[in-house]
């Protein structure tokens, strides 16, 4: 498929979700507490496109899925979509639109707060992923990309602190998050190891 | 002179077709009933029924039926659907949905009761036997969950303190515990290993809570039998608590002298106590008590009402904590 229908497809595909849950709102058809349905629904699925980001590389390398590098930066900002949802919907119908008791929800809930830098690293990332700022920036592209690691964390760490009766949903996350970044910390000593066995030895 | 307007009606002025055309049937049956001869005290019905319910043996559904009528608040009732469908359960799943979609494993007929512990008659009863000659009454209570959110429910039931009277508690007897059924076949998620819960779900409640009047053990919902996903066939309701003391499908009442551990304050004995009353002053560390969201609501309305202290019923149970740290004794 040519990359041009490839990314109408993805983008199509990524939207079901959001255009899922638009009908169900319209037919008022996500139970007797909707507003939880919408920022729970949201949640997981800005957690889903930021785990599929990431896993975009090691998809590249373990099963040479070259093609899928090009529609990186879609899914990472359909990660931001969701999450800024997320956000919002939490805002606007679960506290609703109470900005002072928000205030105070931000700083007293260690579960919420997490995710306020969580939110902050997906924006920039979003408000740089384009040609643009990648030649800007330049070197410290790479660097300040590098910072979907720590969103991943505390994402993860939003889902953690938020556990009652069961693990399930934690575990199932800190599987998918700590596969994806151990990856990451196995490439990054597997390189150091090839580049010093390639340094020649000094001699005393 | 004034001449004073017609006020329109509010829409809870307003008796709904339903409702409005059930009382002529009422009415008929009432004359059908009156023409055999029948006794007056066979009139008495809940006033809240739903057209459907649960399938239920046929000697509870007409003491079900039979049930004296309960005092409405003005505040509107939560619809049958959503009392129904929006359960915490944790036997049958972690969703709100599961319950209503899983519980339908959950055999509640025949039922049996262990009464154990400080009481001079123990035994292990059949669930007819423990509601024969009790008459079953009507609570329209607000029930309000620890995640903040509440509803108004119409319960049938009878006073807790009926049932334990009956049993004679010895003087030892300071607490009352009660268990749900652990059953891995009825209960498919007690075989979870991710679970927080250890099974089987446990609450307790002290000596003068258990006996107090509005304290009742429900076997019916909206003038139906209850539903598995509603704790099925016998649950608790206190009022004045959060949800999760209302234990649901009672297998064991024992009467103890220790204070009972119980299944949340386990788990995170920080953000759940054994008193759980409702008081919007003492948050759960991980949310703020001062205000619940009245179900159903919508995007647009979130139906935010402040909470009260001990959920509205204070006038009638403060005095059980009189002198007690509230902050503390959470």
């Amino acid at each position: 498929m040519p990359p041009l229908s490839r990314r109408l497809c993805l983008f199509c595909l990524a939207l079901l979700p959001c255009l899922w849950l638009a009908f169900k709102v319209i037919q008022n058809d996500l139970g007797p507490e909707p507003a939880k349905t919408l920022v729970h629904f949201t949640g997981q699925w800005a957690f889903n496109f930021l785990c599929l980001t990431l896993a975009v590389t090691p998809f590249k390398r373990w099963l040479h899925w070259r093609w899928l590098q090009t529609h990186r930066r879609m899914l990472g900002l359909f990660a931001l979509f969701y999450a800024c949802l997320h956000a919002i919907g939490y805002a606007l119908f679960l506290l609703g639109a109470d900005w002072k008791g928000m205030g105070a929800e931000l700083i007293n809930r260690p579960y919420i707060t997490v995710s306020i830098p969580a939110l902050i690293i997906l924006i920039a990332l979003g408000a740089t992923s384009f040609q643009f700022a990648i030649k800007a920036l330049g070197k410290n592209w790479q660097r300040l990309h590098y910072s979907i690691y720590a969103a991943a964390l505390l994402a993860w760490l939003h889902v953690v602190w938020q556990v009652r009766a069961s693990y399930f949903d934690a575990a199932k996350f800190g599987v998918i998050i700590g596969v994806l970044l151990l990856t990451r910390v196995y490439w990054h000593y597997q390189k150091q190891r090839t580049v010093a066995a390639k340094q020649p030895h000094k001699q005393e | 002179m004034r001449i004073t307007r017609f006020k329109t009606p509010t829409a809870s002025e307003i008796t709904p077709e339903a409702i409005y055309l059930k009382r002529r049937e009422f009415m008929a049956a009432g004359a059908t009933l009156g023409a055999m001869g029948l006794s007056p005290s066979s009139w008495a019905a809940p006033s809240q029924l739903n057209a459907d319910g649960p399938a239920a043996p046929p000697w509870l559904q007409n003491k079900i039926a039979h049930a004296k009528p309960g005092k409405a608040l003005s505040e509107a009732l939560t619809p049958y659907k959503d009392a129904t469908h929006y359960n915490n359960f944790y036997e049958f799943g972690y969703d709100k949905s599961d319950p209503a979609a899983k519980a339908n494993t959950l055999k509640p007929h025949p039922w049996q009761v262990e009464i154990a512990g400080e009481v001079a008659k123990p035994g292990k009863f059949n669930l007819e036997d423990l509601l024969a000659g009790v008459d079953l009454e009507e609570r329209i209570y607000r029930l309000r969950c620890v995640e903040a959110w509440s509803m108004v429910l119409p319960w049938v039931g009878f006073p807790l303190v009926d049932l334990l009277k009956r049993f004679e508690p010895t003087s030892k007897a300071k607490y009352v515990a009660f268990t749900t059924l652990e059953d891995k076949q009825q209960m498919p998620e007690q075989k979870s290993a991710l679970s927080t819960i250890r099974w089987p779900y446990s609450e307790g409640l002290r000596i003068d809570e258990a006996t107090h009047p509005l304290c009742i053990l429900a076997v019916g919902l909206y003038g139906r039998a209850l539903p598995n996903q509603n704790g099925a066939p016998l649950r608790l309701v206190v009022p004045w608590k959060y949800g999760f003391k209302s234990i649901k499908s009672i297998v064991k009442i024992t009467l103890m002298e220790q204070q009972p551990k119980t299944s949340w304050s386990q788990i995170a004995p920080k953000e759940y106590g054994f008193f759980a009353n409702v008081n919007p002053k003492v948050d759960h560390p991980r949310w703020s008590q001062a205000k619940e969201r009245r179900l159903p609501n919508s995007l647009l309305n979130p139906n935010i009402v402040a909470t009260t202290p001990f959920n509205g019923y204070g006038e009638e149970v403060a005095s059980l904590y009189a002198g007690m740290d509230l902050t503390r004794y959470f």
